[in-house]
Formats: structure tokens, sequence, C-alpha cells
């Protein structure tokens, strides 16, 4: 039963291959990302029914909380998939910013791929044994590579290949780390022949100490590059910001918290063994460093979907900071990884949508957004405020708990650095939000410098700016995730709370 | 049988030093498949307890794709492209061997003190496959082509899963299905995403591929 979550999308991965229509194509992904939702809140509400395969696959209340969040986000992501692939899937098509022609992905490799993604991010939260933990994280590198080439031209292929060789030699230092998980264990030691994780936390005690140390530090540096941990985080603005919408939202929704959880699992495994001070104060070191990168990046940055691309190494670090104060940290960091997937791929779904209507990525080129595409400036505001932090949404909550955790252990240099990188991101973030969303229609403001730039301009001349008709699906999916994330800000429900804290137990100490 | 061992775990060695000081594209290449080819017998030298069909298949199917798929596919890209020579690597090739005795002491510096738990590992191995990773992750950062990096990612998937015999024991099935399922897969996607450059930019010099950054 557990593999049906698996196996679904894979085989539909295989038949969309072959499916030569388009409608019924579409139609499959959305269905199977309708099936997969469905099975997985089954799962939570009758887990019971989903017995483990053997000692090698299981859903525990962590990895069943990031299948949660995967799995809603790809049946939303998967609605404006459709809408997106309508308009987007020709043969050839011009680039908006440099007016090249150049032809995208034949949408059935397109829609496969995006399959096999899923099938490979569920494997990656029901895996309990660190070699099938990483055999799915590498299929998600190689099935994602290329969806970022979606738009076959030279700036999607360097993101692709940056990607992919950066990703790889990441997940070859995580192979090297499972190995050294391995040399862990000492040689005939009683019942420990399987690198699971019930069975490593449960002989923690007879592990050698300074292999498993080596061994969290190469998972760490090899799953932290796939998640965007600074220093390792050169691959994911580029990703971010030449992949197509969709995918974006994908990779930063789902995908990050995929290798976070792996780091989750070896820190778990860690604090069994009693290291776990040790791999947390690790964490807290790259945490903060990664959000002093972001925002050093975020500040002045001209490109709104790179500046997204570093609000997730920003969140990230987060993330990380939270579990390296421990505590409430804990609670803090899952529920935050929930809201920052939920808002963050919305965010990236609108920049699409910016995108096309502008044929810009430069934030200085979009004014007057309210006014030209009314629902979807109005909810790329509500988008910023909720990344930001700010009430009533979710990471309100959420960043205040890893606050609070920061203040009950005493360290006060965290505290203030902590705060102070979230206000300097704030502070960067809103200006330009600020100047996107208001100022005068673009065509009387920069008719000129827009004209220029092609097709986004349109036939202008007129001297009010057109308000141009928006996709129902194109507002109505990042409508969904923002509403949820403003729902968690108001009221967190007792199943996702009970699914929280008990995640937060399996962590250890 | 120890001789043997050892004498295949310097020429291991003595490969990666071969793939740093080569200019020319196709001996980096034939560097690599030698590589390969040493990797396969390994699991058949080191007298692993496991059943012989097992080691034999180990041996045969990394023999054949390290050894021989992957060398090949990349000859194909070499031809193709008409690129025989590597011009202006980002570190010149002195300086690369210098770098790499450096890394060759320190890893056997480090590796002769990691005590492994399985008593009987050769105390070569683990200096051996650790030199043989750092090389490859050197190449990668190094060299421009594009294929010489894919042959830099695959020198330090070597290294690794030379390391991976040295647990084989403990753990048989996670190191064989690792190791040859990451070869070949990323080493198959980057052949394509290759063939893809070429295409796109008329040359495999990935520091064409600097468009992107952040611009104030």
């Amino acid at each position: 039963m557990i593999l049906l979550p698996v196996l679904l999308p894979a085989a539909a991965a295989v038949a969309a291959f072959f499916i030569r229509a388009h409608p019924p194509r579409r139609f499959l992904l959305v269905g199977v990302a309708g099936t997969h939702s469905a099975l997985v809140g089954w799962i939570w509400i009758e887990p019971s029914r989903f017995p483990p395969l053997g000692a090698w696959m299981a859903l525990d209340s962590l990895g069943a909380l990031f299948l949660g969040i995967t799995s809603l986000l790809f049946l939303v992501v998967s609605l404006y998939a459709v809408g997106f692939l309508r308009r987007e899937s020709g043969s050839t098509a011009s680039d908006p910013e440099e007016g090249f022609l150049f032809e995208n992905t034949p949408e059935a490799l397109f829609t496969a791929c995006l399959l096999g993604f899923l099938s490979a991010m569920t494997l990656v939260t029901a895996s309990r044994h660190f070699g099938l933990l990483w055999v799915a994280i590498e299929a998600t590198t190689l099935v994602s590579a290329p969806l970022i080439y979606y738009h076959r031209h030279h700036r999607s292929l360097e993101a692709a290949w940056k990607y992919l060789l950066l990703c790889s030699v990441g997940i070859a230092v995580a192979l090297l780390g499972t190995y050294f998980i391995a040399a862990a264990v000492p040689h005939g030691a009683g019942g420990i022949t399987i690198l699971t994780f019930d069975q490593l936390i449960e002989h923690a005690s007879q592990l050698d100490v300074r292999w498993l140390k080596a061994a969290f530090l190469l998972l760490l540096v090899g799953y932290g590059t796939k998640m965007g941990l600074a220093p390792l985080h050169a691959w994911l603005p580029d990703a971010h910001s030449e992949a197509p919408p969709v995918v974006s939202a994908l990779l930063s929704g789902a995908l990050l918290n995929c290798a976070f959880l792996a780091i989750l699992r070896i820190l778990s495994v860690c604090a069994a063994a009693g290291l776990g001070q040790f791999g947390r104060q690790i964490l807290l070191v790259f945490g903060l460093a990664s959000m002093g990168v972001a925002a050093g990046l975020i500040i002045g940055q001209a490109d709104y979907k790179r500046m997204l691309a570093y609000s997730s190494v920003e969140h990230m670090g987060i993330l990380a900071v939270g579990i390296g104060l421990g505590g409430t940290g804990d609670w803090g960091a899952l529920f935050h990884a929930v809201n920052h997937s939920l808002t963050k791929a919305a965010l990236f779904l609108l920049a699409g949508n910016i995108l096309a209507a502008y044929g810009t990525k430069k934030s200085g080129e979009v004014e007057g957004a309210l006014r030209r595409i009314p629902f979807t400036g109005a909810l790329w505001i509500a988008g910023f405020f909720a990344i930001l932090g700010a009430p009533p949404f979710g990471a309100f909550t959420s960043e205040l708990a890893i606050l609070r955790a920061a203040v009950s252990s005493g360290s006060w240099a965290v505290v203030v650095l902590y705060s102070l990188l979230l206000a300097a991101v704030f502070a960067g973030m809103i200006g330009v939000l600020v100047r996107m969303a208001q100022g005068g229609s673009p065509m009387e403001a920069r008719g000129g410098a827009l004209a220029m730039g092609g097709q986004g301009a349109g036939a202008g001349g007129s001297v009010v700016a057109p308000r141009r008709k928006e996709p129902v699906l194109a507002v109505a999916a990042p409508m969904m995730l923002l509403l949820l994330s403003g729902g968690l800000g108001i009221f967190v429900p007792g199943f996702l709370n009970r699914a929280l804290q008990q995640a937060a137990l399996l962590l250890g100490i | 049988m120890t001789l043997w061992i050892e004498a295949f775990l310097v020429l291991l060695m003595i490969t990666s030093l071969w793939l740093l000081g080569s200019s020319r594209l196709l001996s980096c290449i034939a560097a690599v498949s030698v590589q390969g080819v040493l990797l396969g017998a390994l699991p058949l030298l080191l007298g692993i307890d496991a059943p012989p069909w097992r080691l034999l298949l180990q041996a045969g199917v990394s023999f054949g794709l390290k050894g021989i798929a992957f060398p090949l596919l990349l000859l194909r890209a070499v031809r193709s492209v008409d690129a025989r020579r590597e011009m202006e690597p980002l570190v010149g090739y002195s300086l690369s061997l210098l770098i790499g005795v450096a890394l060759l002491s320190g890893s056997l510096a480090v590796g002769v003190r990691m005590p492994l738990p399985s008593p009987g590992t050769p105390p070569l191995l683990v200096p051996a496959a650790m030199f043989t990773a750092l090389t490859g992750l050197f190449v990668i950062v190094g060299r421009r082509s594009a294929i010489v990096q894919a042959l830099g990612y695959l020198a330090m998937e070597n290294g690794i899963a030379a390391f991976g015999m040295a647990i084989a024991e403990q753990e048989p099935l996670l190191v064989e299905m690792g190791t040859l399922l990451d070869a070949f897969v990323a080493v198959f996607v980057m052949g394509i995403t290759i063939f893809h450059i070429n295409r796109e930019f008329d040359s495999i010099d990935a520091v064409r591929l600097s468009t992107l950054k952040d611009s104030p």
C-alpha cells in the first residue's frame, strides 16, 4: 500500500510520455495529482492502512508532514500548469528579454518529468533507509534538470548545467557520507546489518562517534547543496530564475524541503548517539550564514525572480536556525517549512503571471501592477507580506516561535542577528514591492524603454495602460495557496499541530 | 594477493595524476577509462566475503560501464565538436600536478589514521579512494570544458566507489546500487546536456555559461 503513492505517479509519467494528444495528458496530470493528494489524505487519517514495507519504507509523522506539503503543492501547481501549458505549449516562442526565438521542451516530456518528480519526492519522504533516501534524492535531481531546461535557450541551459553539476557533486558527497555511516557501524556488532533509521537509532550507542561526525558533516554539505544553504546555494538563483513558474514553485516549495528532511534524518541518528548538540550547533551556523548571505543579495536585487530565489535561501536559513536552537525552535522550523512552501510557491506562480504581462524580470521595469493586472497585483502584495512574516500569515507565528526559542536559549547574539537579518530582508523587499505594485501606468512612465523591449509593451501608443485579461487558473492557484497560508496564521488545526509536535519529538535532543 | 591489491591501488592513484596532467581530451578520457577498469578488478581482488556471482556481476558492470561505455559516450561528444585539447584551463597543468601531489600527501596522512571497522582492509584503500575523489572534485572546479568536468565527476564517483569497497561486506547492496545508479544516470544526463550545450554554443566551453549573475 505504501508503494502506491510512489508508483502511481511513476506509472503515469511513463504513460504521459506516450500520450500524443494534449488534452488527455493534461487531464492525466491533474487526475494523478488529485488522486495522490487523496491518498496522502487517507494516510493522514488512517496511517494503519499503510503498513511499513519491510524496514525500508514507512511514513512516520515527519515524513507524512513533508509528504502532505509536497502533495498539496503539486495538486495546486498542476492546476496552474494546465493553464500555463495551454498558453505556452507552442512550437516556437520569443524570449521576452532578449527577443530571440526558441523552442519549448515537448509537452509530453515535460509532463512526464513533472510526474516523475512527484514520484521521486514521495519516495524521499517515505524512505527509512539511508541508501534508499539517497537514491530518491538523486532521482529528484535527474528528473528536475530537464524541467529547468523547459525553455530551450542558452540561459536556461546554463542554469540546468549548473544545477546538474553542483547537485550531482553534492549528491556524490552525500553518498560518501552514507558510506561513512556504514563505516561507523562497528564490525560484527549485534544485528546492525542495514542502514535503516530504526536500527541505527536503536543501536546508536555502539556507533563510532568519529565516523558518525564525519558522516553528518558530509551529508550536511551534500544535501545542504540541494537545500540551498549558503555558501552552497550557487545553483539556486539561476535555476529558479530561468525555470518556468510551475517548476520554480515546485523546486522552492517541495524539493528544498525534501533535502531538509534528509538532513533531519541524519540529525535524529546523531541525537540518539549523543551528538545532537554538535549537529544543531553546526546547523545554527549554516542557518545564520544563509540568512546573512541572502539578506545581502536581496537588498538591491534588480531581478524579482532572483529575489524570490534568494528569499528561499533566507528561509532555508531560518529553518536551519530553528532546528539549531531546538526546543520550540523545532516546532517553529517545521511549521515554518509548511508556511514557506505555501507562500513561496504562490509567489513564484504570480511571478510567472507578471513575467507574462510585462515581459521583463527586472523589477524596475514593472510598475503599476495593481492597475494593469489587478488580481495578480493584489495577491503579489499579500504574498510579499506573507513571506516577510507579517501577521496574519502563518510565517509570522513560526518566525516568532523561532525567535522565542532563541530568547530562551539565552544566546543574545543569535537573537540580535536573527532579528536584524529579518528586518534587513523586510526593508529590502518592501521597497521593491511598492515600486512594482504602485506607480503610474507603465506606458506613461517608461513607454520608450518598454516599447524597445519588444513584445511586452504590445501595440504601444495609448496613454492609459490597458488592463490585461488574467487567466482564471493563473490567479486561482496562487490564491488558494495564500488563503491557506493566511488561514494557518489565524488558526492551526488540531491535527496539524499534533503532527508537528510528534514530528518535532522524532528529532530528539 | 596483497601485493596485487597494493599495486592496483597505486595504479589508481597514478591514473588520477594522469587525468590532472593531460591537456588532450582523448588522454583524459583514457585515464578515466583505465580507472574504471581498475575499479572493476578491485572487488575480485579484495577477497570480499560475498557470493562469487555477485562479485563477478559488480566487476563486470563496473568494467563495462565505467571502463567502456562512458568513455565511448564522451569520445563521441569529443568527435562531434572537433575539440581535441582543453586550451586554457583555469588552473595550469603544472600547478594542477603540484596541487595533485599536495592532495596525495594529504590523503595519505589522513587516510592512514582513520581506522576502518572491518579488519583486513588494505591500508592504501582509504587514501587511494580519497585522493581519487578529491582529484575529481578539483578537475570539476579547475577546468573549463564541460566534457572534462563530466570526466572529473566520473573520477570523483570512482573514488567514492573505491571507498565503498571497504564497507562492501557490511552493505553490499547499498554499495553496488548506489555507485552504479549514480554514475550511470548522472553521466547519461550530463552527456545529453553536453550535447545541447554543444548545439547551442558551438562549443563545450563551460565558461561561456556565465550570463547568469546578479546584476546590480
